[in-house]
């Protein structure tokens, strides 16, 4: 598919957002596309780490708001410590995350939750998906 | 030297063999420990948002319960609540206008400045201990068992909080060669399990974690040791989901670190709690006669 | 008003001060408590006052005060105002509070997990014992709780009234106190040690053993009954441990 690149489609504010929140700056990627042959979860995202740096670059906020990447990622940290330009991506997912988390939308809603789910799972997987899952 | 410990939730409950097997190690390795006062859960996970200080505050309220315990030295068990504890040290020592905040915000605490030494067991063992005078402690050797460890991801990343070198660690290896185990090196050792997409993408979790397990036992692995609860339940636990939905699929034995270290110890079997591993486990270890040696 | 009610102030002068009631200022007796000057200042409580004797918790109030950013907390009906004081009544605080069949319960922390998951989301950022009125370290027993220690949870939140003050200031959106009067009744009902000797006193009354006493106290006259209790024999206040009485034959 082809992008169209311009100043309508570039969503600067979000672009910074994202910025400010993961504390990241994406220009410095040179999309080498370490992270994305990292990615313990690469058969289940639907996006690549690398496509999401570009779509970051390029300030594609429609994309990045659809995709299922940040909430696959598991925060296991390996894109960002194999990462050559010291990118910590771990971090851009939680911001990506965070977008939509913190307008009060949760990704996991503990009180659809089954009884038998919660008392399968032991404490600290109840912690940490929320953590990372509810607003 | 006297250490605090923090347990951390799980322990107390579904990773009791967990805590119990450490506890004995400590009393037999000679470790004087406290546990925190009035702990409260870690989190779990470290906020990785720039502007989310809120989600420091439980770990540091824990850092200031260390402090006031006195011991320089905290030493956690869960690999989980290591990390997450070590980087809001590291955040306390190093940011000097996030501790401030912090700080202010809990103005019921006194003051933190990463006074507390965040310490994973294993590191204990090499650093404090030293593998030397642990072998010398060692009484029934785990001569021929075939052991996969198993970092996962947060006793290895980011840098600044690892145990170890990243993407090619040696701790866990000395620790079962030390123990006198077989260790079975495999690449899938430090790749993660799905950790808490357990919660969010199920069918990820068992997924990855299936895969994590397939390469442990076509390395001839016999069994797999690990560190975190969280680790314990996808690639333990849900291994009955792996037996349902992959052809295939074998029950691989599971246990934590501390319980190998148990039976090497010669402790007694009580403290390691099989009963909450998977029951493949404690067959393992009864017909390499590994329980033989253990005081029942 | 009446000239008893000026009979009995004269000479007591009440000092009036300066209170905020949802914004509006009135000047009411300094001796009065929050409830009462709000009553005062001609507010009338149709809901949310509770006892007034300071146990129910349905009074529980937030106030502050002037120049200082902190939420002050107190029972509407023993907090005394002070000057400026910025009030109002909370009468209800909505929390979600679990359906549960008690008798299906066994005393399981999973338990306590699956009827409010919401408790994993506590941050610990200790809200919840700064605002309860009672004291009440509230954070102490929801970490309890999420460690599977009911009895420590129940322990630790004996005090709590109920009033709901923890659930409104709470990040995590959580009930704590719900969450606490689940851990109380399930330790109470489940994990203290049951009485064995009662086991035994109930069998023993249904098996007739103090039927005779029973039915010989019931056939006495008035005088004659208080005459038995009067010439009872007492435990002396010097009794230790193992004393027993003289008439033995009920024990």
């Amino acid at each position: 598919m082809a992008l169209v690149i311009s100043r309508r489609t570039s969503d600067t504010k979000f672009h910074d957002r994202v910025s400010e929140l993961s504390g990241q700056e994406f220009m410095k990627c040179f999309q080498c596309g370490t992270c994305s042959g990292s990615c313990p979860m690469g058969d289940h995202i639907d996006t690549f780490p690398r496509k999401i740096m570009a779509l970051l670059q390029l300030g594609r906020m429609e994309e990045l708001s659809e995709l299922n990447t940040p909430w696959v990622c598991a925060s296991c940290h390996t894109c960002m410590v194999r990462c050559p330009r010291g990118i910590d991506i771990t971090k851009v997912m939680e911001a990506l995350r965070l977008t939509r988390l913190r307008q009060n939308v949760n990704y996991v809603e503990p009180s659809n939750m089954q009884p038998e789910e919660i008392i399968d799972l032991p404490q600290i997987a109840l912690v940490s998906g929320f953590r990372k899952m509810t607003s | 030297m006297k250490v605090s410990y923090y347990p951390g939730c799980t322990l107390k409950t579904r990773a009791k063999n967990l805590e119990d097997s450490a506890l004995a190690a400590f009393k037999a390795l000679g470790i004087e420990y406290q546990e925190l006062d009035r702990w409260n859960c870690c989190g779990a996970v470290f906020s990785l948002a720039d502007d989310d200080l809120i989600h420091m505050v439980a770990p540091v309220r824990d850092l200031v319960r260390a402090k006031q315990l006195g011991a320089g030295t905290m030493v956690t068990l869960c690999s989980m609540c290591y990390n997450t504890l070590a980087r809001a040290n590291e955040l306390m020592k190093h940011e000097e206008v996030k501790r401030k905040t912090i700080n202010d915000f809990m103005n019921e605490e006194p003051d933190y400045f990463g006074e507390v030494e965040v310490v994973h067991f294993l590191s204990y063992l090499k650093n404090q201990i030293g593998w030397g005078a642990l072998k010398s402690k060692v009484q029934s050797p785990l001569g021929g068992l075939k052991i996969a460890p198993y970092y996962g991801c947060t006793l290895l990343r980011p840098k600044d909080v690892a145990i170890d070198h990243p993407d090619s660690p040696t701790l866990f290896r000395e620790f079962v060669e030390t123990l006198g185990g077989e260790v079975i090196e495999f690449p899938s050792s430090t790749v993660c399990c799905g950790s808490y997409q357990a919660l969010g993408n199920p069918e990820a979790a068992l997924k990855v974690s299936f895969d994590i397990l397939s390469d442990a036992v076509s390395r001839g692995a016999d069994a797999l040791v690990l560190t975190c609860p969280l680790c314990d339940y996808n690639l333990g636990r849900r291994q009955d989901d792996m037996l349902r939905k992959y052809e295939g699929a074998k029950d691989v034995p599971v246990l934590y670190f501390t319980q190998l270290l148990a039976i090497a110890l010669g402790l007694s079997q009580e403290v390691c709690r099989f009963e909450l591993n998977r029951s493949s486990t404690a067959r393992l270890l009864k017909s390499r006669n590994l329980l033989a040696g253990v005081k029942a | 008003m009446s000239t008893d009610a000026q009979e009995v102030t004269a000479g007591v002068e009440a000092k009036l001060i300066p209170i905020y009631v949802m914004g509006k200022r009135y000047d009411v007796p300094d001796s009065l408590t929050i409830m009462k000057a709000i009553e005062y200042a001609g507010y009338k409580y149709i809901r949310g006052c509770g006892c007034r004797g300071g146990v129910c918790g349905a009074c529980a109030t937030v106030f502050r005060k002037p120049g200082d950013y902190k939420i002050y907390t107190g029972l509407a009906c023993q907090t005394v105002v002070e000057p400026e004081m910025y009030l109002t009544q909370i009468p209800f605080y909505p929390a979600n509070r679990a359906v549960y069949d008690f008798g299906s319960l066994t005393g399981r922390p999973e338990e306590i997990f699956a009827l409010y998951p919401e408790l994993f989301r506590c941050v610990a950022c200790n809200a919840c014992t700064k605002v309860c009125p009672m004291d009440v370290e509230v954070l102490d027993y929801i970490s309890a709780v999420k460690r599977g220690d009911i009895e420590a949870a129940a322990r630790i939140s004996f005090d709590c009234i109920q009033c709901g003050l923890c659930a409104s200031r709470c990040f995590a959106e959580m009930p704590q106190y719900h969450i606490g009067q689940l851990a109380r009744r399930l330790w109470g009902a489940y994990l203290t040690p049951k009485a064995e000797h009662l086991k035994t006193m109930v069998a023993n009354i249904q098996a007739g053993r103090f039927s005779d006493g029973l039915s010989g106290l019931k056939a006495m006259s008035q005088d004659t009954l208080k005459k038995t209790y009067q010439d009872r024999e007492m435990e002396p206040a010097t009794g230790g441990e193992d004393w027993t009485p003289k008439d033995r034959q009920y024990l």
